[in-house]
């Protein structure tokens, strides 16, 4: 199930869907929408083999954490279709990226948009921080850098079980700030994992621009030397996104640094730098504004967040 | 005389292990100090080195689970939660993963220090929904954990002995269940790991002395059968007295206390093991008795709980087994 929009067309209705839901709720994770459409667009739309989701469409309310009490226990992973030997299997390693991820479940028919009505509301499943009962989640990456290894487990559990379904990371620049994201990268080249990662290089962090926070270098370098494939591309250039997966990585890992503009399509948010991760209206005014502007930048109506 | 095992673990787990298509052996750089070097050179395939990167270590383990693998980690026990425990939490713990978590060295057991000394891990690990705790006693128990620990549907928490140890029970680990080693009716004394050794040696001395010992030894320190502990402290005239090879907040003897607290148990209760201390690097005979777990501390903590002043000395408890801190098989006892 796929291509029935253009990978374009799911990256711009993406970012329509979180700026609606930003306009609605007074602000929210609109700069990650501006700098991760095309990749969430790109994996679900063509770079990802899943199968059909195997949960409803509209998600069900939080059934309780694992536990032996609860034995009727899921993650949300079948968003992403069934687990099958054949099938990919994708980690959101930055959970705060759940708003775009799920607009992305909607945007390619894999989750109804009543699903991102639900974002963080009490009692749902649909969590600000992507829960691993949280729609197209299998795990919890709520703590930054830890994706990367369990695919690497993943990874290699799969190779020994001769599956030939592959392993993807949807992974954040700022990870990089924590070593384990370094030992992960040692231990995929080491076993030979071919794991692959396509990374959201925004420069952007939770205090602010990264090279205000703790200047991470020339890290397309670093991860080579640690053993990685790694290619750098335009991460609103698809064709680039295209060629770059295609770039042979054998016995080694393959990430994708994804160069993205925090502020694309919607350029007001300019205005917010260099306090990007979390956008919340700071006045009625500038939520009118905002709204105005990202409306004409994205060619849709203003919203009518009033009702 | 006590009859002394070599590396039981070496042994029982490669007899487990090997062959088991869905167990993998996970090892972070220590892996001739936890025993598995054997493991590692007869069974190749199964052997994940993971070198000294926990934090991965965890995570990959998770990895692991998800694809419906169960694997046994190996390191010191420290080095299992102080640092990645953010990891062992989100990617083992909450998800239930199978992993068996084989931490080497418990306590006061390693000459190396405060940081190689894993002193408050079961205070932590008891603190943590769904996971469950083993602790070992004897050789008996070092043979069983593998089988025990893998019975668990969930993660498994396992202080394991190496090197020399001494065989004091015949019978294996036994999930969930407590061993009564005696049926006295005056003092209830509580053991786990090592301190079980100890409390052994100390109770002919009072049995000597007049005082009738009820002697429980604990291998499942979560889950724990409440209602059993009741049972024997209903059982017994003074009190209750627990040792333990770990700080006395969080561990056996907070268990103890907790038990006692719910039901509304009046009796007095004391709690030995390390005070509210972290120890230093040394001999496991002169930790053991520096910092008060040894048979001699239990007997002064029956002593207070009793009322009673025992002549009862060094030479009176049975011989405390020395063992060599240096020996040729690890010249760094590391």
């Amino acid at each position: 199930m796929r291509n029935e929009k253009s990978t374009e067309e799911v990256a711009l209705g993406v970012r329509r869907r979180v700026f609606e839901h930003a306009m609605r709720n007074n602000g929210g994770y609109l700069s990650q929408a501006c700098s991760a459409a095309e990749q969430l667009a790109w994996l679900y739309n063509e770079a990802l083999t899943l199968g059909a989701p195997t949960l409803p469409m509209i998600p069900g309310p939080f059934a309780g954490v694992p536990s032996a009490d609860n034995p009727g226990y899921h993650t949300g992973a079948g968003y992403n279709g069934p687990a099958a030997p054949h099938l990919d299997r994708l980690f959101i390693a930055p959970a705060h990226y759940a708003l775009v991820a799920y607009a992305t479940l909607v945007e390619v028919g894999r989750m109804a948009p009543e699903g991102l009505a639900m974002f963080n509301r009490d009692g749902s499943s649909v969590e600000m921080i992507g829960a691993e009962h949280s729609p197209g989640m299998e795990v919890h990456n709520g703590t930054l850098g830890i994706g990367l290894s369990t695919a690497a487990g993943l990874a290699y559990g799969r190779r020994r079980r001769g599956e030939t379904g592959r392993t993807w990371v949807f992974m954040s620049d700022g990870e990089v700030q924590e070593g384990q994201t370094w030992e992960a990268v040692q231990a995929c080249a080491f076993h030979g994992l071919e794991v692959r990662a396509i990374m959201d290089v925004n420069a952007q962090q939770c205090d602010g621009a990264m090279s205000s926070v703790m200047e991470v270098g020339d890290i397309r370098q670093k991860f080579i030397a640690f053993g990685a494939a790694c290619v750098e591309v335009d991460g609103h250039d698809l064709a680039a996104i295209r060629q770059a997966a295609a770039e042979r990585h054998d016995g080694k890992p393959l990430i994708i640094l994804a160069r993205t503009n925090p502020f694309h399509a919607m350029s007001i948010l300019e205005e917010r730098f260099p306090r990007l991760h979390y956008v919340r209206f700071t006045s009625e005014e500038e939520r009118a504004r905002f709204n105005l502007a990202i409306a004409e930048d994205l060619d849709i109506d203003p919203i009518d967040y009033a009702d | 005389m006590v009859e002394m095992v070599s590396r039981p673990y070496a042994r029982a787990f490669e007899a487990f292990a090997a062959g088991n298509p869905d167990i993998l052996c996970l090892s972070a750089d220590l892996t001739s100090s936890c025993e598995i070097d054997g493991f590692r050179d007869r069974h190749p395939d199964q052997f994940v080195s993971l070198g000294m990167a926990e934090q991965n270590m965890m995570s990959f383990a998770g990895g692991l689970g998800l694809a419906g693998f169960r694997p046994f980690l190996h390191t010191f026990g420290v080095f299992m939660y102080r640092r990645p425990y953010d990891q062992l939490i989100a990617s083992i713990a909450y998800p239930r993963r199978k992993v068996r978590l084989m931490g080497f060295l418990p306590g006061v057991t390693t000459p190396g220090g405060m940081t190689h000394q894993a002193i408050e891990d079961i205070a932590v690990m008891r603190s943590i929904p769904n996971m469950t705790i083993l602790e070992t006693g004897d050789a008996t128990e070092v043979e069983s954990i593998c089988a025990a620990a893998d019975s668990v549907d969930g993660p498994v928490w396992c202080r394991v002995l190496r090197g020399s140890v001494p065989r004091l029970f015949d019978t294996p680990i036994r999930l969930g269940e407590m061993r009564v080693l005696a049926a006295g009716t005056d003092v209830l004394v509580v053991t786990s790991g090592i301190c079980t050794e100890e409390a052994m040696r100390a109770r002919a001395a009072l049995a000597k002395a007049g005082v009738s010992i009820r002697h429980l030894h604990l291998h499942t320190i979560k889950p724990f059968d409440a209602a059993a502990l009741l049972d024997h402290i209903g059982s017994v005239k003074h009190g209750v007295v627990t040792l333990e090879n770990h700080v006395t907040e969080g561990g056996v003897g907070s268990l103890v206390a907790e038990t006692m607290a719910d039901a509304g148990i009046g009796k007095r209760l004391i709690r030995l093991g390390l005070k509210d201390s972290f120890a230093h690097g040394g001999s496991r005979p002169y930790l053991m008795r520096y910092y008060g777990l040894d048979a001699l501390a239990l007997v002064r903590g029956i002593a207070d709980l009793t009322g009673a002043a025992f002549d009862i000395t060094e030479e009176d408890l049975a011989a405390a087994r020395v063992d060599e801190v240096h020996s040729l098989v690890k010249a760094e006892a590391l």
